[in-house]
């Protein structure tokens, strides 16, 4: 026979007002199996908890309902008590009285009775609550990073710091990402190379960084402490091992007619190239779609001129396996394509450019060596107009719902940069809202205005022209002085709203994390969780969880780092045992249950099985990795023959607080 | 401000006037925005207000050229072409609105001209 104690709690006023908490107390304690039934101010208090800690002792409890506030709140609490009073600590169940009940009704006597149900609920299901206890599960203690911008560099450096592996996954041939790109930096305009370049060399030094670059994330497996990753490292058709980097294959190199990506396309490369003077790895890299030798076996000429002979035209592929006890996302950012902005020309006039165009076009290492001329005619322009907010903002068919948050910022930098060098030139600015909530922000937009004369004109581009002339006719509105502007215009700059990189659709369904609706990696919790996400060992660093400017990016990489530290530095940790199972004699191998679980828990496996006829048989059945199933639940839903159920949730007991509601 | 109106207005128009972020593009793209008194992104804000009678006074009601423009570079899907039309049906039906009396009617008659297009004319032009 159970032995059930309840104990329903006042949480001062938050409940007793709304719920007459004696009442409920005095009711369930009718209730079958329930030996004592009290209420207190206080439940959680330490008075409240030693409450129940000596019912337990003194009445032989076999199990606690505590009537509170939600689980998520004192579950903890409630368990780590009956536990300390040698109650397993499964054994107790929360009826949530407060959220659900005395928070959401006024009526005191419609309340209470609702109360006492769900107490009567919570006595049902624990008369069904079976002592549970968690397993432990070993960390490899060694870390991926997947992405090497700064957000990658930043988490790798900070775990590394800490004495641990981290390997770093970069598609790209180098590490550095979007801010080895830009020029300069707000709100204190040094320059990007300068404050990351010393980063990302400090990386590929420390002998606790592994860099993959030129890498992709093929295949992940296993579950928090224990994954297991294939890399594909992409053929770059050059030995890194061998590379020195001297760049003589580049000169030498006859194809010079590729867009360099590095600088957008502004100038060319060619076709093997290193992209660009600090890179990290500094190895060459031959692209295989332009490059002569590889596509019509004509050429040559940079495996004759490598001293050390590291040019290699038979590499392929190669697919590395690893184990990482953590995994930290930091796949980052690109800005969106403007083709369907057709109002703004950017596809018909090589002098409308996005903003990371600009960044290059004002760079020393970009196609001009830093003097900012027309792309079209490389004449200086003197008046340039930017437009804000191009994607960004705006309805769901037009563009990118949310604020890109750094547009507004790196404008004022370069309409500043730009007026600071080139003083003749006029600079407009249009904008819906000027954003600059950051330390010291505002006072730089500020700056832009009262020191430099940018004119800031509060509206919106509405027509861009590409004239005869090669001047750019530009039509928007000023809303303050209600009336049409028309500007010729030298060069026009449109700050493309930012969207995640195209790499993490795929990358959060291996990783079974969850993405919004703008494919930005969602946190376990938007404010007290914000570097994880809800997968247990995979983390979160920089854009690819939202934009964010440089500072921000910096510190959540850091903030992703001690997450992942914390993880790394346990040698086991404990899995939660409210983890599902099968009834392998009820299992139909249908696979229902494998194909709905979000975690990958599920496998089958094919086992003997002993007939009644004393004759065995092989069949296929469903296996649960409790390490990796988080409880969700989905696969008992899924599974048609009954067989799935969930410890702590089982069918039974969910049918049984069913039935206790509607009795 | 007169909520009939109002409420008449967001109806016909199908528009919500809320979604409107005051970006202006609309203004900027207008190619009538020198002839309008009032222009696109006032008829927004207008409406929002509810000061609609001065905007059905406004000859600006029909300098809009229904083009379309703000309605296809509106980044927030507000379309304010169907304001201003609204607004302009208003004006059109408005009670009392008759412009024509009955008898001046069948010397303006046309065999090629449909009859609703006179009642409507009889609202719209005449005085």
């Amino acid at each position: 026979m159970q032995r059930i104690g309840v104990f329903v709690c006042h949480c001062g006023t938050n409940i007793a007002a709304t719920v007459d908490v004696k009442a409920v107390a005095e009711a369930l304690s009718h209730e079958p199996g329930v030996v004592i039934s009290q209420d207190y101010q206080y439940m959680c208090s330490e008075s409240g908890q030693n409450l129940v800690k000596d019912a337990i002792k003194e009445h032989k409890l076999s199990g606690v309902v505590i009537c509170s506030c939600s689980p998520r709140m004192h579950e903890n609490t409630f368990r780590k008590a009956a536990a300390s009073a040698g109650l397993n600590p499964y054994l107790v169940e929360i009826a949530n009285i407060r959220e659900q009940c005395s928070w959401i009704h006024k009526e005191i006597a419609t309340a209470t009775e609702k109360a006492i149900i769900l107490g009567r609920a919570a006595v049902a299901k624990v008369h069904l609550n079976t002592p549970l206890t968690s397993m432990e599960s070993p960390v490899v203690k060694r870390a991926l990073v997947i992405g090497g911008g700064i957000a990658g560099i930043q988490t790798a450096l900070d775990i590394a710091e800490a004495g641990f592996d981290v390997d770093i996954v970069e598609k790209k041939p180098t590490i550095g990402g979007k801010m080895a790109q830009i020029d300069k930096t707000f709100p204190t305009l040094d320059c990007a190379a300068c404050i990351l370049t010393p980063k990302m060399v400090e990386a590929s030094q420390n002998e606790h960084i592994t860099i993959h670059s030129f890498s992709e994330v093929e295949e992940v497996k296993g579950f928090v402490g224990n994954f297991t990753v294939k890399i594909r490292k992409k053929a770059r058709y050059v030995d890194e091992t061998k590379c020195t980097g001297c760049g003589l294959c580049t000169e030498k190199c006859p194809m010079k007619k590729v867009p360099n990506e590095f600088n957008m396309g502004l100038d060319n490369r060619s076709a093997v190239y290193i992209p660009f003077a600090q890179a990290v790895p500094k190895v060459a890299t031959i692209d295989p779609n332009y490059c002569m030798m590889l596509k019509n076996g004509k050429c040559g000429v940079c495996s004759k001129v490598c001293s050390v002979g590291a040019i290699d035209y038979k590499q392929e592929d190669r697919i590395i396996e690893e184990k990482y006890g953590a995994i930290v996302v930091a796949t980052g950012f690109d800005p969106i394509k403007l083709d369907k902005y057709d109002e703004f020309a950017y596809s018909q006039c090589p002098d409308v450019v996005t903003s990371l165009e600009l960044e290059r076009l004002m760079n020393a290492a970009g196609p001009n060596g830093g003097t900012l001329l027309r792309p079209s005619d490389k004449t200086h322009p003197h008046t340039i107009v930017f437009v804000q907010c191009v994607g960004s903002r705006c309805d769901d068919s037009k563009g990118k719902p949310y604020c890109s948050k750094i547009c507004c910022m790196y404008t004022a930098k370069h309409a500043m940069l730009i007026r600071e060098k080139y003083p003749d030139t006029e600079v407009y600015v249009f904008y819906i809202d000027v954003r600059t909530p950051g330390k010291n922000f505002d006072e730089f937009y500020r700056r832009a205005v009262e020191q430099y004369n940018v004119h800031y004109i509060k509206g919106m581009v509405g027509k861009v022209t590409p004239k005869s002339d090669g001047k750019i006719g530009v039509q928007a509105s000023d809303l303050l002085s209600n009336e049409q502007l028309h500007i010729d215009a030298d060069m026009v700059v449109l700050a493309a709203a930012i969207e995640p990189d195209k790499t993490a659709r795929p990358l959060a369904t291996m990783l079974t994390t969850q993405m919004d609706t703008n494919d930005f990696f969602t946190e376990a919790h938007p404010k007290l969780r914000p570097v994880e996400s809800a997968t247990a060992g995979i983390f979160l660093s920089g854009a690819c969880q939202g934009p964010k400017d440089i500072p921000e990016t910096v510190a959540q990489g850091s903030a992703a780092a001690a997450k992942a530290i914390g993880l790394l530095c346990k040698n086991s940790i404990t899995c939660n045992p409210c983890v599902a199972h099968s009834d392998e004699l009820k299992c139909n191998g249908c696979s229902s249950c494998e194909k709905v679980c979000p975690y990958g828990a599920i496998t089958y496996i094919e086992k003997e099985f002993r007939m009644p006829d004393r004759t065995t048989a092989i069949r296929r059945v469903a296996s649960v990795n409790p390490a990796v199933c988080q409880g969700c639940g989905a696969c008992t839903v899924a599974c048609p023959s009954g067989a799935m159920d969930l410890n702590g949730f089982s069918n039974s007991q969910i049918m049984a607080e069913v039935d206790a509601i509607c009795k | 401000m007169n909520k009939n109106l109002k409420e008449q207005v967001l109806r016909s128009s199908g528009v919500n006037v809320l979604k409107c972020m005051r970006c202006g593009k609309c203004s900027g793209t207008c190619p009538s925005y020198d002839e309008m008194e009032y222009h696109p992104h006032q008829f927004v804000y207008m409406v929002e207000k509810g000061d609609i009678e001065t905007l059905m006074k406004s000859e600006s009601i029909y300098k809009c050229l229904t083009c379309f423009a703000c309605v296809d570079r509106c980044p927030r899907g507000v379309q304010p072409a169907k304001v201003v039309e609204a607004v302009r049906l208003a004006a059109v039906r408005q009670q009392d609105g008759n412009r024509l009396s009955a008898d001046q009617i069948p010397s303006l008659l046309d065999e090629d001209l449909p009859q609703q297009a006179i009642v409507t004319a009889m609202r719209k032009y005449a005085k």
